[in-house]
C-alpha cells in the first residue's frame, strides 16, 4: 500500500484502508466480516439497514457509510453488537411479514441467513402484521412488499446500473413503501427481468416470476455455510447477487 | 336432528384422541340413558382456502401442505397436479412423474406404518376395554418390541423416500408447476435398495398381522360401526387402483356403478357440499344422489372395494384373499378399513421396489409446460382417501379461487355413522358409561384414519375429557386421563 495508507484497529487486529475506502470495505479485505443487509457490491452506500453498526472509538456508526481514519479503533465482534443486531433482524422480522417456511426465497434469502447467522429465535417484539400490497401486474416479475426490507437496493441498482428511474419510495414511517413510477404498478414501467434491480433484492420481495422453488433444497446458497463465511475465508469480496 | 335438548344428558369426548388433528363428540342421553344423538364435530377452523387468494400460484404446493404434519406430500402433490395444468405441463416427463409417485408412494407408506402401528394397533392388540395407561404406543414398545420397532422402521423408510424427492421429510419442495426439481441420485436409489427386502418383508407381515387379528375377532367386528355407503376412488383407465392418477369411480353398498370414468376436472358435476352449523366440515355428496342418499366413503376399503384389482403382486393376492374371507365386494365393515389399510402399505411397498429400478428416475429432463390455463383441479389418492385441490388462477398469476376436499370431509358422514352406530350398540341403555365403551366411539373413528385438522399431536399423552353435563349445563361429572 501507499503512503497513504489508512491504519486502524478491528477487535484488536491491525487493518489497512486506502483513503475513501469504509470501514466494512477494509474490513472485507482483511477477511473480517461484518454482518449487513443494505449494502451491496457495487451500489453506493446507504446506511438504512443499521445491521453493520460497529463502535467506533465507543460511538455506534454504520460502517458501509463511515470512512475509515487513521487509528480508530472499531469493535465488530463483541457480545453487546451481537445483541443489538440481532434487536433490528428481528425489528425487520416483525415489521413485515416473513414466512420462511413457505417463502420460494427460502435458503436464498439474506435477512434469514441473517437471522441463523445470528441466532435469532422467536423475535422478543410483538408483530406488527402490517397489510401491503402484492404487485404482480408486470409478466415477468413481481414486487412482494410483505418481504421488503426496505434496504434500497432495487432502487440503487435501478438507478445507478439499470439507468432506469422506476423505483422509489413512497410514505413515510411504517407506511413507507417501494414503489414503481407508476400508479398502475410494474407492468407500466420499462423494468425488466434481467434489470440488476431484480437481482440485487437481498429477501423475496422484488422476485422473478414462475421461479418459485426450481432449486430443491440441500443446493441453495445458505443451506450449507453462513452468510459471510466466504468474506471470513478470505475469498473475493462477495457480491450476494452470485 | 334432536329439537329440544332440555332434560337431556350431554356426554362429550374431547379431545377425541390417537387422530391427526383436534375434534370433539357429543353424546345426547336422556333419562333412560339411551342415545339420542351422537355427532363428531370438528372444532378447528383452518382458512386456508381464503388467505392464500391472491398469492403466486407457484408457490401453492409448498403453502397449503402446511395444512398437515402427517400427509403434507398428498398435499404438495395435490396441488401440483393442479398448477401442471395451470402452466400447460401435465404431461409430465418420465422423470417427473416417476418422482413424484416414488414421493406419494414414499407418503403412503409412512402414513400407513403410522396409522397401524402409532395409533390404531393399541386398541387391536390389548383390546378395546384395556386399560388407557396401557394402551398406547408406549404400552406397544413395551409389550411387543419387535413390532414397535417394525412399525417404526416402515415410517422411517418412507420418510427418507420423501427426504430424498421432496427435500424435506416433512414440508418438502420437490414437486413443482409442470415437474419436479430434482431426480433420485444413484446413491440414494442404493441406499433404498439396500433396505428394500427387509422392508418389503415387514409389509407382507403387517397384511397378515391385520387378517388374522379381523378373522379372530370378526364376530364382534363385522357389526362394529358397520352400515352399507358408497364408496369412491380414483381408478385407472383399466380398473387397477392407483393412488397416483386416475378417474373417479363411485359404487354403492351393493357394488353397483354410480359414476365410473369420470375425469376429475369435472368434479363438480358430480359432487356438492351440504354446510351444518355444528361443524367446521362440510359434507359433500353425490349430486345426482341427493345430501340424504349421496354420501360415500373413502380411503383404504373404498379403494379396494373400487377397483377391479391392483396390479402388483403380493397386494392383489391379498385383495383376494381379503374379498374370500369377508364376501363379495363391496366390504362395509368399518374395521376391515386396517385390513385393506395393509394391503395399500404392501402395494405402496412394491411400487417402490418397481420404482427403484427404473433408470428414469435418474433421469434430468424434469420440467414440462405448455399452454397456460386459468382453472384446474388436482387429485390424488391421500392416505385416508380421494384428495381434491380446485383452484383458479389470473392473467398475472394469483389464486383467486381455491377449494380443498380432503378425505376426511369425504368421510364425514361416514364417521358420523360409525358413531352413531356404536353409540347405540354399547352406550345406549347402559346405566353407567366407562372408559371402554367410549373409547369405542373413538376406535370406530380411528378406523378411518381421520386427518381431522391435518396437525400432528403428542404421542403417548392421551388427553382425553369426558365430561357429563346435566340439562342446565353443569358438570356432574368428569373423566380425564393424563
Amino acid at each position: 500500500m501507499s503512503d497513504k495508507t489508512i491504519t486502524f484497529t478491528i477487535d484488536e487486529v491491525e487493518v489497512k484502508a486506502r483513503p475513501g475506502q469504509t470501514i466494512m470495505e477494509a474490513a472485507d479485505e482483511a477477511a473480517i466480516y461484518i454482518p449487513r443487509l443494505c449494502s451491496l457490491k457495487g451500489l453506493s452506500p446507504f446506511g438504512a439497514c443499521r445491521v453493520c453498526t460497529v463502535l467506533v472509538n465507543g460511538r455506534p456508526q454504520s460502517s458501509c457509510t463511515q470512512p475509515a481514519a487513521p487509528g480508530i479503533v472499531v469493535e465488530n465482534a463483541s457480545e453487546r453488537l451481537h445483541d443489538i443486531r440481532q434487536d433490528i433482524v428481528e425489528m425487520l422480522f416483525v415489521e413485515g411479514n416473513h414466512f420462511c417456511m413457505f417463502c420460494e426465497k427460502s435458503g436464498n434469502c439474506e435477512l434469514q441467513a441473517m437471522g441463523y447467522r445470528l441466532g435469532m429465535m422467536e423475535p422478543k417484539y410483538p408483530r406488527l402484521w402490517p397489510r401491503r400490497e402484492l404487485d404482480a401486474s408486470h409478466p415477468d416479475i413481481f414486487i412482494d412488499r410483505d418481504r421488503c426490507i426496505l434496504c434500497a437496493r432495487c432502487i440503487r441498482a435501478s438507478r445507478e446500473q439499470d439507468g432506469k428511474h422506476i423505483l422509489g419510495f413512497l410514505g413515510r414511517g411504517p407506511h413507507k413503501r417501494v414503489t414503481p413510477d407508476s400508479s398502475d404498478g410494474l407492468v407500466q414501467t420499462d423494468a425488466a427481468v434481467a434489470d440488476a434491480a431484480v437481482a440485487a433484492c437481498p429477501v423475496g420481495s422484488l422476485m422473478r416470476k414462475r421461479v418459485g422453488f426450481g432449486i430443491p433444497i440441500g443446493q441453495r446458497k445458505y443451506d450449507h455455510r453462513p452468510i459471510g463465511s466466504d468474506i471470513e475465508s478470505g475469498a473475493e469480496v462477495p457480491d450476494e447477487r452470485k | 336432528m334432536v329439537e329440544k335438548t332440555k332434560g337431556l344428558k350431554r356426554v362429550v369426548i374431547e379431545p377425541v384422541t390417537r387422530v391427526e388433528g383436534h375434534g370433539k363428540v357429543s353424546l345426547l342421553l336422556d333419562e333412560q340413558h339411551r342415545v339420542v344423538q351422537a355427532r363428531l364435530h370438528i372444532v378447528e377452523f383452518r382458512g386456508f382456502e381464503r388467505f392464500i387468494q391472491g398469492r403466486p400460484f407457484w408457490e401453492i404446493p409448498v403453502t397449503v401442505q402446511r395444512l398437515c404434519g402427517i400427509c403434507p406430500v398428498s398435499h404438495h402433490l395435490a396441488a401440483a397436479k393442479a398448477m401442471d395444468r395451470i402452466v400447460g405441463g401435465e404431461k409430465l416427463t418420465p422423470t417427473a412423474e416417476k418422482v413424484r409417485r416414488l414421493m406419494h408412494y414414499g407418503q403412503i407408506l409412512q402414513s400407513h406404518a403410522l396409522h397401524f402401528f402409532h395409533l390404531s394397533a393399541p386398541d387391536l392388540l390389548f383390546g378395546f376395554d384395556a386399560d388407557p395407561a396401557e394402551r398406547n404406543i408406549i404400552g406397544i414398545i413395551k409389550k411387543y418390541p419387535d413390532l414397535a420397532v417394525q412399525g417404526v422402521l416402515l415410517r422411517k423408510y418412507g420418510q427418507e423416500i420423501i427426504k430424498a424427492t421432496a427435500g424435506k421429510k416433512i414440508h418438502g419442495t420437490g414437486a413443482i408447476p409442470g415437474g419436479v426439481n430434482k431426480n433420485l441420485s444413484i446413491a440414494e436409489r442404493d441406499g433404498f435398495l439396500k433396505e428394500f427386502d427387509q422392508i418389503f418383508t415387514w409389509a407382507k407381515a403387517s397384511v397378515k398381522l391385520t387378517a388374522d387379528y379381523t378373522m379372530e375377532h370378526l364376530a364382534e367386528l363385522a357389526n362394529f360401526g358397520a352400515f352399507p355407503s358408497s364408496h369412491m376412488s380414483l381408478i385407472r383407465k383399466d380398473g387397477a387402483m392407483d393412488l397416483y392418477h386416475g378417474d373417479l369411480r363411485c359404487i354403492d353398498s351393493t357394488g353397483k356403478t354410480i359414476i365410473d370414468h369420470v375425469d376429475y376436472q369435472d368434479y363438480l358435476q358430480h359432487i356438492l357440499e351440504e354446510v351444518k352449523d355444528w361443524t367446521y366440515m362440510k359434507f359433500p355428496f353425490l349430486k345426482a344422489l341427493g345430501p340424504e342418499k349421496g354420501w360415500y366413503r373413502v380411503g383404504p376399503l373404498a379403494r379396494i372395494n373400487t377397483c377391479d384389482f391392483i396390479d402388483t403382486p403380493e397386494a392383489e393376492a391379498a385383495r383376494k384373499a381379503f374379498f374370500a374371507a369377508l364376501g363379495a365386494r363391496p366390504c362395509n365393515m368399518t374395521m376391515a378399513y386396517h385390513w385393506a389399510r395393509m394391503i395399500e402399505l404392501v402395494h405402496a411397498v412394491e411400487k417402490i421396489g418397481e420404482l427403484l429400478h427404473d433408470r428414469d428416475l435418474q433421469g434430468t429432463d424434469l420440467v414440462t409446460s405448455g399452454p397456460r390455463r386459468g382453472e384446474a383441479v388436482g387429485l390424488l389418492e391421500a392416505p385416508r382417501g380421494t384428495l381434491f385441490h380446485h383452484f383458479r388462477v389470473d392473467e398475472n398469476d394469483r389464486v383467486t379461487m381455491c377449494n380443498l376436499i380432503v378425505s376426511t370431509t369425504h368421510n364425514n358422514e361416514a364417521m358420523n355413522s360409525a358413531v352413531r352406530s356404536v353409540a347405540a350398540e354399547y352406550i345406549s341403555g347402559k346405566p353407567h358409561i366407562t372408559e371402554g365403551l367410549l373409547n369405542r366411539i373413538e376406535v370406530a373413528i380411528r378406523a378411518y384414519d381421520p386427518c381431522l385438522s391435518c396437525a400432528t399431536h403428542a404421542l403417548g399423552r392421551m388427553p382425553l375429557v369426558v365430561q357429563l353435563i346435566d340439562h342446565e349445563g353443569n358438570v356432574i361429572e368428569e373423566k380425564a386421563r393424563s
